[in-house]
């Protein structure tokens, strides 16, 4: 045989050190991923990242904008922070660099913010008072009801509100305002009794017969069983 | 021996024949991969782990998916002929897309064997349920698969782990689906809700099987068989490894292969006695269409002409809905297993007047899910169908508090619905040698050329209707516009639902088909396709589960011949 075999070897070896472990312990995996670099990337994946990364697109001013409007779309409440806690501005930055579609339009739609205002109050957008940010978003906040000559405003505003919303709610604020319980370890025993009672659902006799039982999930499965108790 | 590993049956054959003693060379065309490598681990990371929250800029079913590649590779492209399509997808990883597929591992019916028998199109295979089924039970409990027994004719029950209960969305779907006498059973998944060996753990319900799962508790062709298989000793794994062609000697057998390291762009050979193909469907042809020789001018195993030849995928289609008393709903842990818990089995082979000839199931989606890049786009048309009619509330939501309270109140209450249906295999759907593209690496690239025919439209048709059906009955409501005849009913493009087979079927006759019942080609007998490749109809079953079972018949058949010495 031709050819380099070097590889098998050393896959041979970091399956016996990790198996014990991390089978017994789903909880292991919790520990390898907060020690672990990155998130799982290849090297061309990190590359490209550390390339984007290293590279700046808004200015400080369209930033501020951004920042201004990111906590209008999405405001702090009671109990969970704004886009701007979230660090959204943030991620807006990232993705148009990884996406460079929105960049055209995420600049021009700043751009024409800018002129609206000042066209308007003769002040860009940040210097406007909140009322008159108000009077402006109002304008281009609702697609059905918009005026022809305000068209493009609302085509802004429209993917603004998309990046923001799905910025904010993909952030660990965001999950926690939106009441996210899901991504850990668990054992999955059906829909809360409680919840199957408000929405007036049930398990039928034949699920509850058949699905698995939390107690019998750590049994290695006996099919010589299984044979002697199911026709096949 | 060698073989050329990528999907589900070259880990299946690597995995039985190394553990017969067999000396096994694997060539992976991309890098190694085990889910509990921790450099490679996406599973449990949260949507902020990523910059872009999980979107699909670099791998297209997004950051956290499991497959390295994609629809495009750069440096290695295909073609397709004009007016016709086709997406070709492709995962360059050892386990390739068995790392990320959707786990849903059904058998294939006696009928799916022979459905020309049926309705006189495509072509019966050269073997039936009853020489297969040994091979599936075989799988079950070697791999493992959740599921229940149900007795319905053309979808055969095996050996079932237990599944898990169903979620709150699969309760009111199911609810709906029986008042219009649509079938919804336990879905068929190889994820392990109890283990099946020591070596496996049991899932812990994270939803996120695409992933592929660090603890094995899915069925990645990685972890599940090659690793096992490396631990015998008898493997060589190559990565990297590009394979041009399969070499021959005078007599036009199989002598190995040679292939371009993609480290250093040099040619190397691997020889062997037996050459088992597993690249994939679309993959194996094109190695074997470009294994051209005296003996073999129309490249290798290809005296037929049919290599490329009859290439089909699933046809999709699909519709999404809001169930209104899910609006609001109370906040609990709903991940389950990665995928639905509950679908819909084709429930109509004894109708012959639909107008169509070929059956589809239903897959079904929602829930409480994870949100990463694009949830909580267009919120305004969410709401709108959400609350009808009603203009005032539209326009009180257009951004602030009102906007925040909406995605919360609107998060877990949408479902979608997919069909997954058979196409018809027709010769004139292939792929072939591009005379006038190479790659990067100087081996000449597919072209595509395959168009859907009416029978699949209308399948497609009966599809749309059908969701509509079941969204009524559950008090849905359903969103976006229904797709028309315009827009083919939805229709993926051929590809898309990466099903795709038949590009080196399986068949008696020398003249019709590439490979012989086993899987051996007709003109060289020691050569092998254990991939989609040999299928003569995909039924409306997803591939995986049959492409395993044959893969091991086919090993079973290379043991027994190797004793004999017969190659």
């Amino acid at each position: 045989m031709i050819g380099s075999v070097g590889a098998s070897f050393v896959l041979n070896g970091c399956i016996a050190d990790k198996e014990e472990k991390v089978l017994e312990n789903p909880e292991v995996l919790e520990d390898a991923i907060e020690n672990g670099e990155g998130y799982g990337r290849t090297p061309a994946e990190a590359a490209r990242d550390a390339r984007l990364r290293s590279k700046t697109f808004f200015s400080e001013h369209e930033m501020e904008t951004i920042a201004v409007l990111a906590d209008m779309i999405i405001p702090t409440d009671n109990n969970f922070g704004s886009a701007t806690d979230a660090e959204v501005p943030k991620f807006i930055e990232f993705i148009v660099k990884d996406m460079p579609e929105h960049q055209t339009p995420m600049r021009g739609g700043l751009m024409w913010l800018d002129h609206e205002s000042n066209s308007r109050f003769q002040k860009i957008f940040v210097d406007s008072s909140r009322q008159q940010k108000i009077e402006i978003v109002d304008d281009i906040a609702y697609p059905d009801h918009v005026e022809p000559t305000k068209k493009q405003g609302a085509i802004f505003f429209n993917r603004m509100r998309n990046l923001v919303t799905t910025g904010y709610f993909t952030s660990k604020i965001g999950l926690e305002c939106l009441g996210y319980k899901g991504n850990r370890p668990n054992v999955w025993d059906g829909v809360p009794e409680e919840v199957l009672r408000e929405h007036g659902l049930a398990y039928d006799e034949k699920m509850l017969r058949e699905c698995i039982k939390p107690e019998e999930r750590n049994e290695v499965m006996n099919w010589e069983e299984y044979e002697r108790t199911h026709m096949l | 021996m060698h073989c050329r590993f990528w999907r589900a049956g070259g880990g299946m054959a690597a995995n039985v024949l190394a553990e017969a003693g067999y000396k096994i060379a694997i060539l992976e065309a991309g890098p190694d991969f085990d889910p509990a490598n921790p450099d490679q681990i996406t599973q449990l990371r949260f949507p902020y782990e990523s910059p872009r929250r999980g979107a699909g800029t670099t791998r297209p079913f997004g950051d956290f998916d499991m497959a390295y590649g994609g629809w495009e590779i750069e440096g290695e492209p295909y073609t397709r002929n004009e007016g016709t399509k086709f997406d070709w997808f492709r995962s360059r990883m050892v386990g390739g897309r068995t790392n990320h597929w959707g786990r849903i591992s059904l058998r294939f019916g006696p009928l799916d064997f022979k459905r020309k028998d049926f309705d006189g199109k495509g072509d019966n295979w050269p073997i039936g349920y009853e020489d297969v089924r040994p091979y599936y039970d075989k799988v079950d409990k070697m791999i493992g698969v959740f599921g229940t027994m149900e007795n319905i004719p053309n979808e055969p029950d095996g050996f079932f782990l237990p599944p898990p209960k169903p979620r709150l969305h699969e309760l009111y779907i199911k609810k709906g689906a029986g008042k219009v006498g649509i079938p919804m059973i336990p879905s068929r998944l190889s994820i392990l809700t109890k283990t099946v060996n020591k070596k496996r753990g049991a899932c812990f319900y994270c939803r996120q099987c695409s992933r592929s799962c660090a603890v094995y508790a899915d069925f990645s062709s990685s972890s599940v068989l090659i690793n096992p298989a490396m631990e015998s000793g008898n493997v060589d794994l190559y990565v990297n490894a590009m394979v041009q062609e399969v070499t021959t000697d005078n007599e036009g057998k199989a002598t190995g292969v040679s292939y371009i390291n993609k480290e250093d762009y040099q040619e190397y050979q691997v020889k062997s006695k037996v050459v088992i193909m597993a690249a994939s469907a679309c993959s194996s042809a094109r190695i074997l269409l470009n294994s051209k020789s005296r003996q073999h001018p129309n490249g290798l195993a290809n005296s037929s002409e049919h290599i490329g030849k009859y290439l089909h995928d699933s046809t999709g289609s699909s519709r999404g809905a809001v169930i209104p008393s899910l609006i609001g709903r109370k906040r609990y842990n709903e991940d389950g297993v990665g995928g639905m818990h509950l679908y819909t089995p084709w429930w109509l082979n004894d109708q012959k007047d639909l107008g169509f000839t070929r059956g589809y199931h239903i897959e079904y989606s929602g829930g409480m899910n994870m949100p990463a890049y694009g949830f909580g786009f267009n919120m305004k048309d969410q709401m709108n169908y959400a609350r009808g009619e009603d203009i005032e509330t539209k326009i009180a939501r257009g951004y602030g508090l009102d906007l925040k309270e909406d995605v919360k109140l609107l998060y877990g209450s949408t479902v979608g619905m997919s069909g997954r249906g058979e196409s018809i295999a027709r010769k004139e759907n292939y792929c072939e040698i591009d005379p006038n593209a190479v790659d990067k690496y100087g081996i000449p690239v597919l072209r595509f050329n395959y168009q859907w025919s009416d029978e699949e439209r209308k399948q497609a048709q009966h599809m749309n209707d059908t969701f509509e059906e079941i969204i009524d009955a559950m008090g849905g409501i359903p969103l976006g516009e229904k797709p028309g005849a315009e827009d083919d009913y939805g229709l993926l493009n051929p590809g898309s639902i990466i099903h795709e087979v038949g590009t080196t079927r399986m068949g008696n006759d020398a003249k019709t088909s590439v490979v012989n019942k086993f899987n051996q080609a007709h003109d060289v007998p020691n050569l092998f396709v254990v991939d989609g490749g040999p299928f003569v109809s995909q039924a409306d079953k997803n591939p995986t589960w049959t492409i395993l079972a044959l893969a091991w018949r086919a090993s079973d058949y290379i043991k027994e011949t190797m004793k004999t010495g017969r190659f």
